[in-house]
């Protein structure tokens, strides 16, 4: 039997995808009394349909930056959390088509360098040696730039040692519990109400991913972000080939193959249009086959056993929505990752816990608040896939 | 039935092992499938899916129709990436 909800909390997150599940632990780690309350099972959103790469190389800093930190994180989470995640670091070579696409990659290199990122221009050589399978001439690639740190981790493993964690630190974690409604009084937030019961609370999370918009509505506040179906899928195992995350920012393709020997990968349709769309589709599956295999030929033999679809939470620049909400004091978000949740979430769910824990803002949440889309001109991050 | 009986052929998954996590509290498919890879295989669930949720009852009390079953993803069987791309070969 379900237990009875808590009547009480210092923080109550809304979403158990990875985000959610690591900010709990956070702030339980740090003896706040949290409650997090998902709709369906820990990990049912995007963090458990998405192809769970960790990337550093970005074109904008606040991303690249975020990143990085989150390696670090990613690297020592298994013994901090005392659980297997199934992190691989075998880097993330993203082709380069063209002589523009060149300047902009170097241009990015550069930026990243300087961040302290170990990341290296790759010849069309240089790439076959990393990923032997390609076909330079099919990929229609100069060259590309390979970081030997990016990697994967299991987003099921990942979300459920997490969970586990907050539990064992005293958070609450309530699954298959729907939150129903926000309550506000004099530009503060008040109370969670759930399908279980009422939580009192002046401090909500709203990292509910691809439905963030409307939690955000629940208290008249309007989120710029979009739901988008991406669909990807997942071959039959076969013998370990290579071991990066291969991606083109042209072409928006990108694949890896998984420590069981299964190929996954995703790519986006022509013409997608925003919206709850769940089921996947046969032009995904013959888009992707055609354009994998035009990057990989022996790959043709290999067979799909399974595709499915996710929702990137997509702001208009295409980078995370994170912090307070100017004028409502209490409402945090952390969502509108466009695709990046799961590799960013470990410095993101740490910036927050500071923001929530100690009133300690750093730039990045600046950067990144709600407020930015208030007229004045966006950076767009330009490097996406899927 | 016993502990060592393959329930997941393709994930080379025993009874024993699906009982533990349903203890922990991973009582739905679709969390069984996340812990342990359960009906991830080649078959995708053909024959695991349908004892699983058996295992489920007998753990929960709940009734097979109270289980949902997970949602059937495409395609139904394996089709390699070649076949896939055919429809350029008339062009060739």
């Amino acid at each position: 039997m379900m237990k009875e909800i808590e009547k009480k909390a210092d923080v109550v997150i809304i979403g158990g995808g990875i985000n959610g599940c690591s900010l709990a632990y956070q702030l339980a780690k740090r003896n706040i009394d949290v409650v997090l309350c998902e709709k369906r099972y820990f990990g049912s959103g995007a963090t458990g349909r998405c192809g769970a790469g960790i990337r550093q190389q970005w074109s904008t800093k606040e991303n690249t930056e975020l990143a990085i930190k989150s390696v670090h994180i990613f690297e020592q989470l298994e013994q901090e959390l005392g659980q297997d995640i199934g992190l691989r670091q075998g880097g993330y070579l993203i082709a380069v088509h063209d002589k523009k696409e060149m300047k902009k990659a170097e241009k990015n290199v550069e930026m990243q360098k300087m961040l302290g990122l170990d990341v290296k221009i790759l010849t069309p050589d240089e790439i076959l040696d990393v990923v032997p399978i390609l076909n330079i001439k099919g990929m229609h690639a100069i060259g590309a730039t390979f970081c030997p740190t990016d990697g994967h981790a299991d987003p099921f493993k990942t979300t459920f040692a997490y969970a586990n964690a907050a539990m064992k630190y005293g958070a609450h974690l309530y699954k298959f519990t729907e939150v129903l409604g926000i309550s506000k009084k004099n530009k503060k937030i008040v109370s969670v109400l759930t399908d279980k019961g009422k939580i009192k609370t002046n401090v909500v999370v709203n990292a509910a991913g691809g439905w963030s918009k409307q939690i955000a509505e629940m208290v008249g506040i309007k989120l710029p972000n979009k739901p988008f179906r991406k669909e990807i899928l997942v071959t039959e195992r076969v013998k370990p080939m290579f071991k990066a995350m291969v991606i083109s920012f042209k072409d928006g393709i990108y694949f890896s193959q998984q420590d069981e020997g299964q190929i996954l990968g995703g790519i986006p349709i022509p013409n997608e249009r925003s919206g709850y769309l769940t089921s996947p589709t046969f032009e995904f599956l013959q888009h992707m086959a055609k354009t994998l295999t035009r990057y990989a030929p022996p790959l043709k033999y290999v067979k799909v056993i399974r595709q499915w679809t996710g929702y990137y939470d997509v702001t208009p620049d295409a980078r995370p929505i994170l912090g307070e909400v100017d004028g409502l004091k209490g409402f945090i978000q952390c969502n509108g990752f466009s695709g990046h949740g799961f590799m960013l979430s470990p410095m993101v769910t740490k910036l927050l816990t500071e923001y929530i824990s100690d009133g300690k803002t750093s730039e990045i949440l600046e950067n990144l608040n709600l407020r930015r889309f208030k007229g004045k001109k966006l950076v767009k991050e330009v490097s996406v896939v899927g | 039935m016993s502990d060592n009986t393959f329930i997941c052929r393709c994930e080379d998954l025993t009874q024993e092992e699906i009982q533990q996590v349903i203890n922990e509290g991973y009582t739905t498919l679709e969390e069984l499938k996340c812990k342990l890879r359960l009906g991830m295989g080649p078959c995708q669930g053909r024959s695991c899916l349908s004892l699983a949720r058996r295992l489920i009852c007998q753990n929960t009390g709940k009734s097979i129709a109270e289980i949902e079953l997970p949602a059937t993803r495409p395609p139904i069987i394996p089709v390699s990436l070649g076949v896939l791309t055919s429809d350029d070969d008339e062009r060739d």
